[in-house]
């Protein structure tokens, strides 16, 4: 088992032939992903990585039964290309598109809800189930299959973390990057849930990083509802106030947000926060008792 | 990004929501004449693109044109938190009986916006949310519905009994939610919306900010930029794909990923160093995008010692440290870098850079410890 993504995924790219979505479409095939259809308006017929393009979200989903779909479309038209696959029909939608203004995300979250579609980013790297299924622009070759599930709002010190793990023993069921950007999909409490409910995960870890306050919900969530440890890093911890940091979620305005409030939460909750990526492997080895 | 005051007001007062009458000057004698032609008593506002101005003396209420001389004289070229002061506003002075808080901004937790409303207003509305957070009253605002007349009537009945208010009030706060919408603002906020003596809303002050990512259909906005020195170094950077902050310390930092830099950042002030700086080079093993953040890092004089942290992924480590060699026998550096490389083909990676005689170390806190000694040694 995993969580979001596994063998059943039927994944569509929208904007496979862009750049970098041919580029991804090719390294998640060459990854096992199913990848059964691409979408770029006009371009139908063609050929990407021998995966037939379409013109339409909804052709696609007919003639492929697509499940998930994932979008490099540019910012401006993301929000739309995330409506199209939930009118479609697609049950998971994974927006890897960085810059996507922040109103076009709060005006398609009601639809998005109506139709029971699920979200993830934008301006994410994407989802891994470790020889299952990647579905993103992740380094498919750092992830080994196992026991621990993942959530970031980072890219590179996700695979940072997730290559410690690996090389100390320690596989992943499902790996989530959730994306920097103020307004996103899924997010840390969903995912908190999926993990508790998979029977594979037996420890969580959650990197979190400055700005808002989704990892002090989160800590209070995991207080009430996980049974299973959690460990956590928080990101940001020397950043200046009031500078985006890279990601727009990451500024801390007016004394909110900073890493010690996050930290004293989690720890609050009976989360073990590492002060270093490196000693998240011990911390998880300590509480599974390995 | 954000703007001034005299600019967020303007664009209010362009949607129709009552401002004070005030003047913009850049002169000394400018100020004199702003206040004789509106009249006394009036007020004297630095415009600087931070907080803090009222407690940094950059706000003055002067009663004659003498007063208004000596507070222009003050309060120009003033320096508050950085910025040096290089334009006023001059504002008429107003009689109110009491100061309302309003501001809409976004709401990560129910993704929608959030508009927000306060008796207590005129003071920082952070410090309100701290010692009395019943007093800010929070409605969310369905995308779907947008502030329609019944929610904008909701949030005035909140405040306001008098029929006069609640009517101009409604009024202001659907004019309030069209701006926030119209121009992709992160936060507009009027603090204070005052009533008059004569029993009528007014904004006494107004602040924008706007959502970065949407700047590219708000040229109109965009053009109200005035980025500080600092600011351009980032967005020259950012033109080069390169996210960069400048800070105060001595270490410059190369790595790549947002959230990898500041947990290197991290890293090094746990082990009692200082970062110079926050660089996230993204992620491609391009030599020219090297050269031109080792630059950027360089361009800092209070740089002793660079530390490279670079996670390969996608982009090998073997490519990572061929683009690295490629760009150091470019630039002529005279002082100590430690690099750290490790992920996808790491062991290939660190064996080009070994042969190269690069200064390579394994781990994260290595790095960390080991530029933190070469610049100490440097201070020696």
């Amino acid at each position: 088992m995993s969580i979001l993504v596994n063998k059943n995924t039927r994944l569509l790219v929208q904007g496979i032939t862009g750049r970098d979505g041919g580029f991804h479409t090719k390294k998640m095939i060459e990854y096992g992903t199913n990848v059964v259809g691409g979408v770029s308006p006009g371009k139908k017929g063609q050929l990407v990585h021998g995966v037939p393009v379409f013109n339409t979200v909804s052709d696609a989903v007919k003639a492929t039964g697509a499940n998930t779909s994932i979008i490099f479309v540019p910012a401006a038209f993301a929000a739309d290309a995330v409506l199209e696959a939930s009118e479609a029909g697609v049950e998971l939608v994974i927006a890897i598109s960085e810059g996507v203004p922040t109103l076009d995300m709060v005006k398609i979250s009601p639809y998005l809800q109506k139709r029971g579609t699920k979200l993830i980013g934008a301006n994410c790297p994407g989802l891994i189930s470790p020889e299952e299924a990647m579905v993103g622009i992740l380094p498919g070759g750092i992830f080994k299959k196992g026991n621990i599930g993942l959530m970031s709002r980072s890219g590179t010190l996700t695979y940072e973390m997730v290559y410690q793990l690996s090389t100390n023993g320690l596989g992943q069921s499902t790996c989530v990057g959730i994306g920097g950007d103020p307004v996103a999909g899924l997010y840390y409490q969903e995912l908190l849930q999926m993990f508790e409910e998979d029977p594979e995960t037996e420890a969580i870890v959650l990197i979190g990083e400055i700005g808002g306050d989704a990892e002090e919900r989160a800590a209070q969530y995991i207080r009430e509802k996980i049974t299973k440890p959690v460990v956590s890093f928080i990101a940001g911890q020397t950043a200046p106030p009031g500078k985006r940091m890279g990601h727009a979620g990451a500024i801390i305005s007016s004394g909110t947000g900073t890493a010690a409030e996050k930290i004293l939460a989690f720890e609050n909750a009976g989360v073990q926060v590492a002060r270093q990526p490196a000693e998240i492997p011990e911390l998880l080895k300590k509480l599974l008792k390995y | 990004m954000k703007i001034h005051e005299y600019q967020a007001k303007e664009i209010l007062a362009r949607y129709g929501i009552p401002v004070t009458k005030e003047i913009l000057c850049y002169t000394v004698e400018e100020v004199q004449a702003a206040a004789l032609q509106l009249g006394f008593p009036a007020v004297v506002k630095a415009q600087v693109l931070t907080g803090g101005r009222g407690k940094a003396g950059g706000v003055k209420l002067v009663r004659s044109v003498e007063e208004a001389a000596t507070a222009g004289e003050k309060i120009l070229g003033m320096d508050i938190k950085g910025y040096t002061v290089e334009k006023v506003l001059v504002a008429q002075g107003v009689n109110f009986v009491s100061e309302i808080y309003a501001g809409i901004t976004i709401d990560r937790n129910t993704k929608s916006a959030v508009f927000m409303v306060s008796r207590e207003g005129g003071v920082e509305i952070e410090e309100v949310a701290q010692s009395n957070p019943d007093a800010i009253l929070k409605f969310t605002v369905d995308p779907d519905l947008g502030v329609a007349p019944f929610v904008a009537r909701k949030i005035a009945y909140a405040l306001f009994e008098d029929a006069k208010l609640v009517s101009q009030a409604t009024d202001l706060f659907k004019k309030l939610y069209k701006v926030f919408v119209e121009t992709d603002a992160s936060l507009v906020e009027i603090n204070p919306l005052v009533i008059t003596a004569d029993g009528n809303l007014l904004a006494l002050d107004g602040k924008m900010n706007f959502d970065d990512n949407a700047l590219f259909r708000q040229p109109a906005i965009l053009a109200l930029n005035e980025p500080s020195e600092d600011e351009k170094k980032e967005i020259d950077a950012k033109d080069k794909g390169l996210s960069y902050i400048r800070l105060d310390g001595s270490i410059g930092c190369m790595v790549n990923g947002a959230g990898l830099a500041m947990a290197t950042m991290d890293m090094i002030k746990l082990y009692g160093g200082e970062p110079a700086n926050f660089l996230d080079i993204g992620g491609s093993s391009n030599p020219q995008k090297v050269i031109d953040a080792m630059n950027l890092i360089l361009s800092d004089k209070n740089v002793r010692v660079v530390m490279i942290n670079i996670f390969g992924g996608i982009t090998r480590c073997d490519d990572v440290a061929k683009g690295l060699i490629a760009a150091l026998e470019q630039i002529k550096i005279t002082i100590p870098i430690v690099i750290r490389l490790s992920g996808t083909n790491s062991k290939e990676g660190l064996e080009i850079l070994k042969k190269a005689n690069l200064p390579i170390v394994e781990t994260m806190s290595e790095a960390a410890e080991k530029a933190i000694r070469l610049c100490e040694d440097f201070l020696l």
